[in-house]
């Protein structure tokens, strides 16, 4: 595994927001974490990116254990993420948004640009490229001078995650990716949640309460319900889990359309 | 943000003329030329006017050096510091001591000095970053008063009268004396500190500036130290009032505690909101009114520093965000 959890226990003054939580993300694999609203989903993502303190358990990425490390760490490890509601920089272009990625991939300090030394302007020149290809392929490269706030919500979508792809992760988790969304959009980002892994071998962990989406995109669903999880499996066996079925009743019948 | 409108049509001249005006020098050739012409009237000013005119010049040059420095801190890390005038008084007061009292040469005291700035970015930054703005202001603030009145109570450095009799530097025989000599030193400080805010800006430590700025958490979890980060800008920004008060001690010839007082740091600080934070030219704007304005008002006598409060309070409330006007609308 990739990403393994073990016995992951999170509380907030008492109560329970993760009860041991143990699951694992394989290497090149699209994974979905699903449950109902206040189930845990987005907590579990802070205590994977450092983000939160787990009181007990183990995680492991790639041969690293993660608990204690502060999310810049993290993100150095080789996990991204994006958040539930959009977090571009403000009053900066969509280019220079993207080039935050490639912060940790780079390393040059005040002296070398106040001199301008040849390696620091190589390395610009690099950050540049690889931001510029990260835009690409998710299609905004056109876009690269406009203000990231001033982009279609759906586009800004995009944006951040080229930004995650900018830092060059082995494992990018997204954080309902397709909230806000119309149709059409949707359809584009299961499209560039496949090429994500296709094309540059990342494993993808979402959070995404669409199910439909999910039973389309997902290799592997995880079920999360009150900080616990309730099973795991291929989106088949998972749709068809009566556990399933019961964690979700009483939820909106938008989230019961699977 | 939420612009009904879809696409406006880009590139028609919009905005105030100060907008059209600095859209005007966006070009590369442009601001080049703009760059020489700024460069001869610098190099050519003390030939055509009086000493006390220079003197006033080398002082408001001293301020661009000290307000880009504050600059890194306040405009592009975003960290409210109301002590910087500890970090000048660092740099003038190591210089002072180990040229007077210790025989150094004054270009060999320079690196101790530098160090003793940075040292001192790290004691007052490390423990306290973490800290939110408004906690973060009260500390340097205290940080300021400290640095003065440890000053004011040590031998070695001269308590409250300070030290004086500090030796005029030389290079390769050449002693720096006169005031337009101090002119150009201070002149050749402004250009390179200048030059390197802008390389700040626009490398990958710039930008991490500003994302840190924006979004504390985003930038995290792009991978951006944040502590790191906001610790250089410190580092960075107490060099910068070293360099300032290296030369100021010599410039003088004497220093003492009052030269670093909490209304020196507010002056500094004034100059960089008044240009407008994180614009390079709106800060050296911003410096040029803090030391020129009250000498430009001087025929009102008593009246002048009423009046001059008046016209900042004007310029703030008809433009908040710094006389500067923003690069993007």
């Amino acid at each position: 595994m990739l990403l393994q959890l073990n016995q992951v226990s999170l509380s907030f003054a008492g109560n329970s927001v993760l009860d041991e939580v143990a699951f694992g993300v394989a290497a090149g694999r699209i994974q979905s974490l699903i449950g109902p609203n206040g189930a845990g989903k987005t907590s579990l993502f802070n205590v994977i990116t450092g983000f939160y303190r787990p009181q007990r358990g183990e995680i492991t990425f790639d041969g690293e254990r993660l608990v204690k490390r502060k999310p810049h760490s993290v993100t150095r490890l080789g996990i991204a993420r994006t958040f539930q509601n959009v977090r571009l920089f403000r009053e900066m272009s969509v280019l220079e948004n993207v080039m935050a990625g490639q912060h940790c991939r780079s390393r040059a300090g005040a002296l070398a640009a106040v001199l301008r030394l040849p390696s620091q302007r190589a390395e610009e020149k690099r950050i540049r490229a690889t931001s510029l290809e990260c835009l690409d392929f998710v299609g905004l490269a056109d876009s690269q001078e406009r203000l990231a706030t001033n982009l279609a919500y759906g586009h800004q979508r995009r944006v951040e995650i080229a930004r995650a792809l900018a830092t060059e992760p082995k494992l990018l988790l997204l954080d309902e990716p397709a909230a806000g969304l119309n149709g059409g959009e949707k359809e584009a980002l299961v499209e560039l949640i496949r090429r994500i892994r296709d094309e540059r071998g990342i494993a993808v962990l979402l959070i995404e309460h669409d199910m439909s989406l999910v039973m389309s995109v997902s290799e592997h669903i995880s079920v999360l319900d009150h900080g616990s999880l309730i099973t795991e499996g291929t989106p088949q066996a998972v749709a068809n889990d009566p556990r399933v079925i019961e964690a979700y009743l009483g939820q909106d019948d938008e989230e019961l359309a699977l | 943000m939420a612009n009904p409108t879809p696409e406006a049509p880009q590139e028609r001249p919009r905005g105030n003329p100060a907008q059209r005006l600095y859209a005007a020098f966006d070009s590369p050739g442009r601001r080049r030329a703009l760059h020489l012409v700024l460069l001869a009237i610098l190099i050519v000013t003390p030939w055509l006017s009086s000493q006390y005119v220079t003197v006033i010049l080398t002082n408001a040059l001293l301020y661009v050096v000290l307000c880009l420095g504050l600059n890194v801190v306040v405009g592009y890390a975003g960290l409210l510091d109301l002590g910087y005038a500890a970090f000048f008084a660092v740099g003038a007061y190591t210089i002072g001591i180990l040229t007077q009292q210790f025989g150094f040469n004054f270009w060999a005291a320079i690196p101790f000095a530098l160090l003793a700035a940075a040292l001192a970015g790290v004691i007052i930054g490390g423990p306290t970053l973490r800290l939110r703005s408004d906690y973060l202001a009260i500390v340097t603030l205290g940080f300021g008063e400290i640095v003065r009145f440890t000053a004011r109570n040590l031998e070695i450095t001269g308590g409250a009268s300070g030290l004086s009799h500090i030796p005029e530097p030389s290079l390769f025989g050449w002693y720096i004396d006169s005031s337009i000599d101090f002119y150009y030193v201070f002149a050749v400080l402004a250009v390179l500190a200048y030059i390197a805010s802008q390389r700040l800006f626009d490398s990958r430590l710039g930008r991490a500036w500003l994302y840190v700025r924006h979004d504390e958490d985003a930038a995290e979890a792009m991978g951006i130290n944040r502590v790191a980060v906001k610790l250089a800008a410190y580092v960075i920004g107490a060099i910068f009032g070293a360099v300032g008060g290296i030369f100021f001690s010599v410039n003088l010839g004497a220093i003492s505690p009052e030269s670093f007082s909490f209304q020196q740091s507010v002056l500094i600080l004034m100059a960089v909101v008044l240009g407008g934070m994180g614009k390079i030219p709106g800060v050296i704007l911003g410096a040029f009114i803090v030391v020129l304005g009250p000498e430009l008002l001087r025929e009102f006598d008593t009246l002048r520093l009423l009046i001059f409060a008046v016209l900042l309070l004007l310029i703030m409330l008809f433009r908040p965000s710094g006389i500067w006007p923003e690069k993007r609308s």
